[in-house]
């Protein structure tokens, strides 16, 4: 599949309908998530075949990206119940059997029920700026232990200092594969621009 | 699109105890590589538990077989009980504390009350 048809793929993925503030929702852009699916997929072969997981999944469009890149299993994880009404609906609009969904809080997670069950971790977790700080390495070391091979996520670029220095305290190497910008419409009611830029690094962590 | 066997797998740890009052059986592609790739990942003697619970055994062996790479007739067997048996509604239990998770629609919910966390 090519990088447009993925993108134009995943534009017709639903997205929130009433974002929660709180939680940090709002969808992941169809066209950062085909950048990163694809990265992942032809750059590392970390897709195909593989049993990948989604933290803070919400509507999905990472994990159905991945599932239609033929993972062979994709599990989504999010607190959200609205949020997963609305990833389940996608799924089934894309007629997908690789994917699995699972409610629960990423935060209090019994992390050794799932250490090393996963081949790799995508996710756009929440950056904890919403009375949430902390909350983007929280979902960092949890994708940590999950993964075998590697853990791709989003993150602040203000940040990359502060997570270099935690990954060589875990003992993991961070590659930043890319710099995006994000490029957030005023999905809540208080912004009072029309949209807000965010440097964002597409990271990639593996075990050495 | 849950798949009670799947997740089990991953609760190896934890729960045991499952109900499925509603599951549904539908085709997934094979892949005999990734099934074989998971099966280390299993807890197997619960994945048999359950998959017995629920009517599904289908001549899935109480061992693993040796060289289960090859045995075509074996991953597909797997392949099977692990991704097209789905669990609509029903629940998930822990051993140690009884509590139960429920699944509904498909999704199970681990989300702890505020005083269980």
């Amino acid at each position: 599949m090519k990088l447009k048809e993925l993108e134009s793929c995943l534009q017709q993925v639903d997205a929130f309908e009433e974002p929660k503030i709180l939680l940090e929702q709002y969808p992941t852009s169809p066209h950062i998530a085909a950048c990163m699916l694809y990265t992942i997929h032809n750059t590392f072969d970390d897709i195909e075949g593989k049993l990948v997981a989604d933290l803070g999944c919400g509507c999905g469009v990472l994990s159905i990206g991945a599932a239609m890149l033929d993972a062979g299993l994709c599990v989504g994880f999010d607190i959200d119940d609205d949020a997963l009404e609305i990833f389940k609906r996608n799924s089934e609009e894309f007629e997908l059997t690789n994917i699995d969904l699972i409610q629960c809080d990423m935060c209090s997670l019994r992390s050794h029920a799932y250490a090393k069950k996963f081949d790799t971790v995508i996710m756009n977790p929440p950056f904890g700026t919403k009375h949430n700080q902390g909350m983007d390495m929280q979902f960092l070391r949890t994708a940590l232990t999950m993964a075998t091979t590697a853990v791709y996520s989003l993150h602040k670029t203000s940040t990359r200092g502060h997570i270099q220095k935690k990954a060589n305290d875990w003992g993991v190497k961070m590659e930043v594969i890319a710099e995006l910008r994000y490029d957030l419409p005023a999905s809540y009611k208080f912004h009072k621009k029309k949209s807000v830029d965010i440097k964002v690094d597409f990271l990639r962590f593996s075990t050495t | 699109m849950f798949c009670i066997l799947r997740v089990y797998a991953f609760f190896s740890s934890g729960l045991c105890g499952s109900q499925a009052t509603e599951v549904r059986v539908s085709e997934v592609e094979f892949n005999p590589n990734f099934v074989s790739r998971m099966i280390p990942t299993l807890d197997w003697s619960a994945l048999v538990q359950a998959a017995d619970g629920l009517g599904l055994l289908q001549g899935l062996p109480a061992e693993l077989v040796t060289d289960y790479e090859k045995n075509e007739d074996f991953l597909r067997k797997v392949h099977r009980v692990l991704l097209e048996v789905e669990v609509l509604e029903g629940c998930l239990q822990c051993p140690e504390s009884g509590r139960e998770f429920p699944i509904s629609r498909g999704v199970p919910n681990m989300l702890l009350n505020e005083d269980e966390a």
